[in-house]
């Protein structure tokens, strides 16, 4: 009886100390760590704490880390299944087939980042890049420039890790220029130069991957419309 | 400059930057454990406590510790997931259900960070910050802890003593795992990663409307999430995200967050047990397999086998264009070697053999360099078979480190390595054989039953990560996934600590010239050759019926 009275009080000893231990660490860990590095965060890079927020003509256009789509406006806006159409004037983003929406808790529209998850051999996957295909070879084609299948590549028909890729490879956007320079009659000389300003290459030369940012070139874009001609 | 190229540098320059770290934190390491001062803030914490962080501890109580302090860890995330709806800051979000909230709770104190919850969708500020972190700090702390009182039984003689749990606890958060995450956090922010408290709210979009966006303590979080081979991400990309995972830089320190530890610990064992060179033969087994897999994982993934890669020209499904083929290759098999398991890309939609890799990476058992301490006791309990197999094949008694590995030491090494095999396989078997989980796949065929298969070598491996197209919030997957990675993480310390005890209580066996040297490359060989085999022997029939199913077929 003793002996079992005795395993009794070690045991309430033991699970107290548990509880204390716990209780102070979350304060250590849970508190004023991710309250410290809030702090020096705000301080040092308020922008960059804060999600990279881009402005173009004073306003808030998004983040240079988040990816966006650029749709022309729904035929029936109440209609959600109604599939998005690319507004072809501006430059297309990687596909994000899966990119999911909120079913949790709906009372948000937050954007659901996420992947396809097919693996190589899906038959979904395998339509879903050939229909990708067939489409950026349809939509860059132009009276004076005709693309080839062979020409497209690996990103424009592939969705990203994350759904919200901001970026696209050099040769995505380099295949989008003659498109985007007639559908906003500019020249193409002028369009390929505006790409070659916004064309990121490795950090430090081998870190990383060559990338365009979207969001930028479109404000660019955006830009170099509303400027007079020179 | 070609991407394959650019991969290799990225690499080379990755092994520069651990093999920097590796002498100055391991040698930090040894100090931290063996040292006698508590520095002040360690008073108050024990102060609070009351616990004297001097009392040495025998296994058993070293054992009592471990499990008292993870079940009150379980029971408390449990709660606060439980709670949620009623707590402030928690974005509007409600409770978690029952099933979900175990398996959350689960793998958070496990080290395993298995998620079946969308985490901008389900979890608010206080849930996120204020338990899911919490518990990347402590079950880190918790297995580096499990690893030194081994490394004690070693070093010590003729006493059962392995030190104190609470001051091994308290010491590797605040002196090893807060100063190197706050210092990574705040790089993380430099590059991108989002630092706020501004919930929930709406951002302008470049042709009108708005976006919504989630906005929480992210680098904070990730930064002892990579650390602390933890892997839970904020968002449900996890460091696919932008906001978590920016650029290439941010994923280069990412990779090297997840293998600082691991790979330093080899380190502090070699000075705990007075020969670094022990450390290095531990470490160079782990470097090999790391190196080769990092290799055969470039190979595959710009090889792109499979129908979808060959018609789109590269496996670039589920990856991102800011890291490519090879940041993403990189960083695959460092989360899948170790008990990490965050993502910068899918591993569903890997090649055949590259989810192949991914998968036999957990299946050694996170040992190259695997986890946070786990990473270390697990490589130890293969050193341990690797010299008793080599005893066997010359006809003497084995010996490691200068202790006689007799019936004892080996029946707990040898019950160490069944359990998650046991786990993984009788798991993956019960789900195949009932008629419901195989609804959950996303992928049929071959890929299917690999999404099953690598969901229990995850779970029961405490790594964490995914062939995400399995749908896991279903009862069975939440109550299954949790056992395996509370069962695969618990019942594996008891016996790494009854080993330390045992070790710890012999007297040393003098060396003589027959005595195997374990500090030498054919040590490391063997080590290699063992880990492999027995790997190999275990899993093979698995991975046919999957990725090598899958990978042979395209």
């Amino acid at each position: 009886m003793t002996i079992m009275n005795t395993s009794l009080r070690n045991t309430g000893r033991l699970i107290t100390a548990a509880v204390r231990t716990l209780l102070v660490l979350t304060v250590v860990c849970g508190v004023l760590y991710p309250l410290a590095v809030t702090g020096a965060a705000q301080a040092l890079f308020p922008g960059k704490a804060n999600g990279s927020e881009v402005k173009a003509d004073g306003k808030v256009v998004g983040s240079s880390l988040i990816g966006q789509s650029y749709s022309l406006p729904k035929e029936n806006p109440d209609d959600a299944d109604e599939a998005a159409r690319a507004d072809l004037r501006w430059f297309q983003p990687r596909p994000s087939n899966g990119l999911g929406s909120n079913s949790v808790n709906t009372q948000y529209a937050l954007i659901l980042s996420g992947a396809t998850n097919r693996s190589g051999d899906n038959a979904e996957l395998i339509q879903w890049v050939k229909d990708a295909k067939a489409a950026v070879v349809k939509d860059n084609s132009t009276a004076t420039h005709q693309v080839k299948p062979s020409q497209v590549p690996v990103d424009a028909v592939t969705s990203s890790g994350s759904g919200l890729d901001p970026h696209i490879s050099p040769e995505y956007a380099e295949l989008q220029v003659h498109r985007v320079a007639e559908r906003n009659a500019l020249p193409v000389g002028k369009v390929d130069k505006l790409l070659e300003e916004h064309t990121d290459g490795r950090i430090l030369g081998f870190i990383g991957e060559p990338r365009v940012n979207v969001l930028q070139l479109n404000i660019g874009l955006k830009e170099l419309m509303s400027r007079p001609t020179s | 400059m070609s991407p394959v190229l650019a991969g290799v540098l990225q690499l080379l320059a990755l092994i520069a930057a651990l093999a920097l770290a590796y002498r100055p934190l391991g040698d930090y390491m040894a100090r931290v454990y063996s040292s006698e001062k508590h520095l002040k803030p360690e008073k108050w914490i024990y102060k609070a406590i009351g616990a004297n962080p001097d009392t040495q501890m025998r296994w058993p109580a070293y054992l009592r510790g471990v499990l008292a302090f993870s079940l009150v860890s379980v029971v408390f995330l449990y709660l606060l997931q439980r709670l949620q709806g009623m707590l402030p800051g928690s974005l509007g979000f409600q409770a978690i259900d029952p099933d979900q909230a175990f398996n959350t709770a689960a793998s958070f104190v496990a080290n395993t960070n298995w998620q079946s919850y969308y985490g901008e969708q389900a979890m608010g500020h206080v849930v996120q910050t204020g338990g899911l972190a919490v518990q990347n700090f402590l079950s880190a702390a918790v297995g580096i802890a499990v690893a030194i009182a081994l490394v004690r039984g070693f070093a010590r003689s003729r006493t059962g003593e392995l030190g104190n749990f609470w001051a091994d606890l308290v010491r590797g958060t605040v002196r090893i795992l807060l100063p190197i995450s706050v210092v990574a956090a705040i790089v993380l922010v430099a590059c991108g990663a989002i630092q706020n408290f501004a919930g929930i709210h709406d951002v302008g979009q470049f042709q009108g409307g708005s976006q919504q966006w989630n906005g929480g303590a992210v680098a904070s979080q990730e930064a002892i999430k990579e650390l602390g081979t933890n892997g839970g991400g904020y968002f449900n990309a996890n460091s696919a995200h932008p906001f978590e995972n920016p650029n290439g830089i941010s994923n280069l320190l990412e990779i090297f967050l997840i293998l600082l530890i691991p790979f330093s610990l080899t380190r502090t064992f070699g000075q705990l047990v007075g020969s670094v060179r022990q450390g290095y033969a531990i470490l160079g087994t782990m470097a090999v397999i790391w190196i080769g897999f990092t290799a055969l994982m470039m190979w595959t993934e710009f090889a792109h086998n499979g129908p979808a890669f060959e018609i789109a020209g590269g496996a670039m499904e589920g990856k991102e264009t800011r890291f490519g083929i090879g940041g993403s290759s990189i960083f695959a098999v460092a989360t899948t070697l170790t008990s990490t398991g965050a993502v910068n890309s899918f591993h569903s939609s890997y090649t055949g053999f590259g989810g192949g890799i991914t998968m036999l990476g957990m299946q050694l058992g996170e040992i190259a360099p695997g986890g946070v301490g786990s990473g270390l006791y697990g490589m130890l309990i293969m050193a341990i078979i690797a010299v008793f197999i080599a005893g066997l094949m010359v006809g003497r008694t084995p010996e490691y480190l200068g202790k006689k590995i007799g019936t004892r030491e080996i029946k707990l090494a040898a019950c160490y390595i069944l359990i998650t095999p046991a786990l993984v396989l009788c798991f993956t078997a019960a789900a195949m054989a009932l008629p419901t989980p195989g609804n959950s796949m996303t992928n049929s065929g071959a890929h299917g039953f690999s999404e099953i298969l690598y969901a229990y070598t995850s779970g029961a491996n405490n790594n964490g990560s995914a062939f995400a197209g399995l749908n896991a919030d279903t009862q069975w997957f939440n109550t299954t996934i949790g056992l395996a990675m509370l069962l695969g993480r618990f019942l594996p310390i008891v016996f790494v600590l009854a080993l330390a005890g045992a070790l710890a209580e012999q007297k040393p066996v003098p060396e003589t010239v027959g005595t195997l040297r374990t500090n030498k490359p054919l040590f490391t060989g063997l080590l290699v050759g063992t880990i492999l085999i027995i790997t190999g022997l275990t899993y093979f029939p698995a991975l046919a019926l999957g990725p090598l199913a899958e990978g042979l077929a395209s």
